[in-house]
């Protein structure tokens, strides 16, 4: 047990040190001189002065060889530095927590839509295999995940608040503000989780426990509910706790649908601004917490049910 | 009397040959036509259309290909001409789909976007699949530390969650479709080594290519033979998923404005630029995302019935939703 636990830490590691690598260079990838760039947005425009560039390039470190730059950089980032933005002098650490409450609040309303649609449905799915509610179950679910969530969004802004008038169309601060943005990331989650626990369902009716409290004469409906969903549904929301890193993706799209602030919006705007401390920081701390939680969730999973062999790390 | 054939000899041979030809001619197409009659009722065509959610995919890609290679022909009008007196005009028996902000044709524009969305994924999916396939290949034959090195790279392009990295490799490469392939492609090969090379590990170990490994045949031939042969199933059907999420992302990336620019006809762009008039020509976003919702709806469809049929081993995984 703690071999394989060591093992896997130090794999972990090694990929958090290729994470911070590739992070690092995606700076590289960029045509043309991020010094001048920035310097041209801050002047209004203006092409800044060669001398000026140098200042810039001696101040932010970007003389030095790469490896020294790079090793600045973690030293820094080990620290807690994250390097400030180029355009606002902030630290980049205080604008991701000054945006960090609208996306989670958005990922948890998020997550909240789419248990309450995609436990019924995936539920009923698995009780009536084979059968019209199930084809149909499969059919919306196929339907959600093939929907891009841009144009769904689009799509609820026009009958809930054109059309209808009940809803804001966008903006951000109360309850109402809040809903047609979680429906619209819930809809592409819910379908996901709607085939997850479907299959899981399925595999779960065929144990023998459940064989056994059906002989006992329990009735149908404890024994869905009761036996079956509820170990059903400890391997999806192991997944779904996995997929929370993905829902910045839907938050970069759904918050510039509807206009929310959040990390989505930061990252995105600070790629068009070329703003590269940003886009650094951001992307480090989503890889990050994703290796985190992968770790845990394995040795987790090792630990309360030793029959799981997992093999050495990303096998 | 003379030894020149008459002209109505000439045309009897003329004529012989000819009913020759068309002889082989039917025999060819009559077997051409049995075969296809048998392939129609072998087993796996017949798993395959046994669920009519198959068919539908199929029938959904068949008819995006067709749209997108004859484009030309089925677009009523030049989709990048604009008619600025004809903005944002419903649809009507000129344009059936309406106009758009600059009054081009919406559904000219929604035809010749099923050739740009088609493109770039056959591109991106091509390029995964060759690297993977590459890297898959070279990690499970090689093994020790070659296959560590490389299934570690994986790893960490694996550590940023769906699209984050496309997103910002794009961001950082500048606006365009070129580079919306590029970013998706180097984020996209990760799956397919992961696959084949599992294949290789799994097929190494059989009997009959140690046989032939005994017998000398070189690495080469034994990967194109019995290792590549075994992998094609579980690589197909993850293609065509693949497509899918190429199809998606693309049309995501462009809607965020990283992608194709305006006047391409991209669904994505479309439904970007389109936005500011959600309120007064519905239209305009609407009709590019049910496209892109058919198309990513197609390959899923296809893919999930590809899976039933080649890779039957394989449980129902739920593919990562990106963007």
């Amino acid at each position: 047990m703690w071999k394989y636990i060591v093992r896997r830490i130090i794999s972990g590691l090694a990929v958090l040190l290729g994470v911070s690598v590739l992070t690092f260079s995606l700076t590289f990838f960029t045509p043309g001189d991020p010094a001048r760039t920035i310097l041209r947005k801050q002047m209004g425009g203006r092409s800044p002065s060669q001398a000026a560039i140098e200042r810039f390039r001696e101040a932010n470190g970007l003389n030095d060889s790469i490896p020294v730059q790079y090793v600045n950089w973690v030293t820094d980032v080990m620290q807690g530095d994250l390097g400030a933005s180029y355009h606002s002098e902030t630290a980049v650490t205080t604008l991701i927590g000054q945006n960090l409450m609208p996306t989670v609040e958005l990922a948890v309303a998020g997550l909240a839509v789419a248990l309450v649609v995609a436990i019924p449905t995936g539920v009923i799915s698995a009780v009536h295999k084979g059968g019209r509610l199930d084809y149909g179950s499969q059919v919306l679910a196929l339907l959600g995940l093939s929907m891009p969530n841009f144009w769904l969004g689009y799509l609820l802004m026009l009958v809930f608040a054109v059309q209808l008038g009940v809803l804001p169309t966008h903006g951000f601060g109360t309850f109402g503000h809040l809903v047609l943005p979680a429906v619209t990331l819930g809809t592409g989650m819910a379908a996901v989780i709607t085939r997850l626990l479907r299959s899981s369902m399925l595999e779960v009716l065929d144990e023998e426990y459940i064989q056994t409290a059906r002989s006992k004469g329990l009735k149908e409906r404890i024994v869905v509910y009761k036996h079956t969903l509820r170990n059903a549904l400890i391997p999806v929301i192991t997944i779904v706790g996995l997929q929370f890193g993905y829902l910045l993706n839907g938050a970069v799209i759904i918050e510039m649908v509807f206009q929310r602030p959040g990390l989505g919006s930061l990252l995105i705007d600070a790629i068009f601004a070329r703003n590269y401390p940003v886009v650094q920081g951001l992307v480090l701390i989503v890889a990050v917490v994703f290796v985190v939680t992968n770790l845990l969730v394995d040795i987790t999973y090792r630990y309360v049910d030793p029959r799981i062999s997992l093999g050495g790390g990303g096998e | 009397m003379t030894d020149e054939p008459t002209v109505s000899d000439r045309l009897k041979s003329i004529g012989d040959r000819l009913r020759s030809v068309g002889v082989q001619a039917r025999s060819k197409l009559g077997e051409a036509r049995s075969r296809l009659v048998a392939a129609y009722h072998s087993r796996p065509v017949r798993q395959f259309r046994s669920n009519t959610l198959n068919v539908i995919g199929l029938v959904i890609v068949l008819t995006l290909i067709l749209t997108a290679i004859f484009a030309p022909m089925l677009a009523p009008h030049d989709p990048e001409e604009q008619h600025l007196r004809d903005r944002l005009e419903g649809p009507s028996a000129e344009h059936p789909l309406g106009t758009d902000q600059l009054g081009q044709d919406v559904l000219s524009r929604l035809i010749f976007g099923a050739r740009v969305s088609l493109k770039i994924g056959v591109a991106v999916v091509g390029i995964s699949l060759a690297i993977g396939t590459a890297v898959g290949v070279t990690a499970g034959y090689a093994g020790g530390y070659v296959d560590e090195g490389l299934m570690r790279l994986v790893d960490v392009l694996l550590a940023f969650p769906g699209l984050l990295l496309a997103l910002v490799i794009a961001g950082i490469l500048g606006p365009s479709l070129t580079n919306i392939m590029i970013a998706l492609a180097i984020v996209g090969w990760t799956s397919y080594a992961r696959v084949v090379r599992g294949s290789v590990l799994s097929v190494k170990e059989e009997e009959y290519v140690k046989a032939s490994q005994l017998m000398g045949t070189g690495r080469l031939r034994i990967v194109g033979r019995h290792v590549l042969p075994n992998v094609m199933g579980p690589v197909v059907v993850l293609a065509t998923l693949d497509m899918a999420t190429v199809i998606l992302s693309t049309a995501g990336l462009s809607f965020l404005g990283l992608g194709a620019q305006p006047p391409t006809p991209e669904w994505g762009t479309m439904i970007s630029e389109g936005r500011y008039y959600l309120r007064s020509a519905w239209w305009v976003v609407n009709f590019p995302g049910l496209a892109i919702m058919f198309a990513v709806l197609g390959f899923n469809l296809l893919g999930d019935g590809l899976r039933d049929v080649l890779d039957p081993r394989e449980e129902e995984s739920v593919q990562n939703k990106g963007l």
